[in-house]
């Protein structure tokens, strides 16, 4: 996992400089640009996801990218392949089982929890099955940037673009369905079928995050900057972006911090996003201690 | 719908003489069970009406009748001159009583303005439109002017009070100029200061805006002084009128045919004692909570 042959870099507090010598790896190239693209996707995803209150159902389709990438490992193809339909096809499992229950929250967790079991159980025959010559699960389950190809950079482009490209069209309608559902119905929101689009959007969103954070760590980039943005402003619009420049940020300070360091990527990006996560936190505490009652921190002043 | 927030109040009034509910020997069939039958209403513009009655008895299933929601059994139902359902853009509704979690990250302002724009597709472009924009955000204002909720309509909605909360959801269920408003118990759960003032405000729209409101309660007395006419349902059928034709001892026992006596307190509020309960087999949304419902429920039928 190490970059052992890379004469140990050293950080030299010159970006310009350090950022030349990173982008002079090709795979660097690479794991900056999927970075970029897989923080922005699931911020957005992960902003409604943290709205809606569904992080446990984003949780069990982030495990079931862990069966899909060890069985596409084990039968030779790639492990793209495995995330997008594992992850895609809990969602759908998830989105019928649901359909039946009927909309009570106890019901959705118990069969959540359920998939998500057989997921991770899977996953663990997969790997036993591969006999030990998979490098081992850990940069399946906690990330790694090293050997990330052009072209799954572009796989993950495309799918990112279009993932962005609906959450777009139904964004709208989606944030009235998740905020006051039953209002939203009776103007005419297709409230169910946007439910069962949007866990295919978070398959989809989960299944990039965990090539670049593993699939333990999704969260670092699909809940901690929502949970932090909507600490810091209750405007639906910049909250939504501040989610995605958060993530950006913790996903690119964690690549270089990652480059330098001989630790784990998953561990950076995370500390990035939970030491963003806790500032915000404290910010708002004294924030609220200064000034009652003036509201959260008011960022601009339209409407 | 797109130019809303243009029209002058009064650009798409019905014509003069056509009510805004007309409900003629309408009939309600759930679940193969006859909710109630034989219900008269005819609701004209601007007016305040109340739907009453022990729980169970179908007070909601009447509402979703109003909004194409359930189809009548029998008799003829007409909302703005057309079939139920039809004509719902000019209808406003507010469901039964839905709090926020206190964690909610939105503010009052964007759930008003969902009530706008929450069911168009696309995003808002920048730029783009800003025209209808401006007139869309104006609207908003005014409608949170309306129901007095400037002082708090820009903090996170799960951060304010039920009442709070209510005016909100009313100025959403305004904001698109609705000629007809249907609320389903809107001043459940909400302390007596705030009943009377949500009450207050329901018929400051009703007769000042022109707004013809039709609510579900429980309780007619924070709205007694409001209303200008109640439909008290009963098992099978129901009564319409004015207040002081409807709640009284004569009425209420012939509808119930069963001895009920409706008692005036020293400072106005009526007391109704002695209705019978809601039969023990609920169909509608009222079934999984029919026991805990009936047992709050003792505190207005006293005396049995």
């Amino acid at each position: 996992m190490l970059l052992a042959d890379a004469a140990s870099p050293v950080f030299s507090w010159n970006l310009l400089t350090d950022f030349q010598e990173m982008w002079s790896y090709p795979f660097m190239v690479n794991a900056f640009r999927a970075g970029a693209i897989v923080a922005v996707v699931s911020a957005a995803v992960g902003w409604f996801m943290v709205l809606r209150r569904q992080t446990f159902a984003g949780h069990t389709l982030s495990v079931a990218a862990f069966p899909g990438a060890s069985l596409a490992t084990l039968l030779g193809v790639s492990a793209t392949f495995g995330y997008f339909g594992f992850c895609v096809a809990a969602a759908l499992v998830i989105a019928l089982l649901r359909r039946k229950g009927r909309d009570s929250g106890a019901e959705e967790s118990a069969v959540t929890g359920t998939v998500q079991a057989f997921a991770l159980a899977c996953g663990f025959l997969f790997i036993t099955l591969y006999k030990g010559l998979l490098s081992g699960p850990e940069s399946l389950l906690f990330g790694s940037f090293l050997g990330i190809t052009t072209g799954q950079v572009t796989v993950l482009a495309v799918v990112g673009a279009l993932v962005l490209a609906v959450l777009a069209l139904i964004g709208r309608p989606l944030l009235f369905a998740s905020v006051d559902p039953e209002v939203a119905a009776g103007r005419g929101v297709p409230v169910r079928l946007l439910a069962t689009v949007f866990l295919v959007l978070l398959g989809a969103a989960t299944a990039e995050a965990g090539q670049i954070t593993g699939t333990l760590l999704v969260f670092a980039l699909m809940v901690v900057p929502a949970a932090t943005a909507q600490q810091l402003t209750a405007r639906p619009g910049l909250s939504l972006l501040l989610a995605v420049l958060i993530a950006l940020a913790s996903c690119w300070f964690g690549l270089i911090a990652a480059y330098y360091q001989p630790y784990p990527l998953g561990f950076f990006v995370t500390a990035f996003a939970f030491g963003g996560y806790v500032l915000a936190h404290l910010g708002r505490a004294v924030h609220d201690l200064l000034g009652r009652g003036r509201g959260p921190l008011a960022i601009g002043s339209a409407a | 719908m797109t130019t809303t927030a243009t029209e002058l109040p009064g650009a798409d009034a019905l014509q003069p003489g056509v009510p805004v509910v007309e409900l003629g020997g309408v009939a309600v069939r759930v679940g193969g069970r006859t909710l109630w039958s034989d219900v008269d209403l005819t609701v004209g513009e601007g007016e305040f009406t109340a739907v009453l009655g022990p729980n169970g008895v179908g007070k909601s299933t009447l509402v979703k009748l109003l909004l194409g929601m359930v189809p009548a059994a029998a008799g003829q139902a007409r909302v703005l001159g057309a079939a139920p359902g039809q004509g719902n853009p000019r209808v406003g509704y507010l469901p039964q009583r839905r709090s926020f979690d206190a964690s909610l990250r939105i503010r009052g302002t964007d759930v008003v303005r969902l009530g706008l724009d929450g069911d168009r597709w696309g995003v808002p472009l920048p730029g783009l439109r800003s025209a209808r924009r401006r007139a869309d955000a104006q609207r908003v204002d005014e409608v949170i002017e309306l129901v007095g909720a400037g002082g708090y309509a820009h903090r996170p909605i799960g951060q304010c009070s039920g009442g709070e909360q209510q005016r909100l959801l009313i100025a959403q269920a305004l904001v698109r100029r609705p000629r007809l408003l249907l609320l389903d118990e809107p001043l459940d759960s909400l302390d007596l200061p705030n009943q009377s003032a949500v009450a207050a405000l329901l018929g400051r729209i009703c007769h000042q805006e022109g707004v013809a409101v039709l609510m579900v309660a429980h309780d007619v007395n924070p709205i007694l002084h409001h209303l200008d006419r109640v439909v008290y349902i009963a098992e099978g059928g129901a009564v319409t009128g004015t207040p002081a034709e409807v709640i009284t001892s004569q009425t209420l026992t012939r509808l119930y045919r069963t001895p009920v006596e409706v008692l005036r307190t020293s400072d106005g509020r009526l007391v109704v004692v002695g209705q019978p309960e809601a039969p023990a087999v609920h169909v509608d949304r009222h079934a999984a909570s029919a026991p805990a419902a009936a047992g709050a429920a003792g505190g207005d039928r006293a005396a049995r």
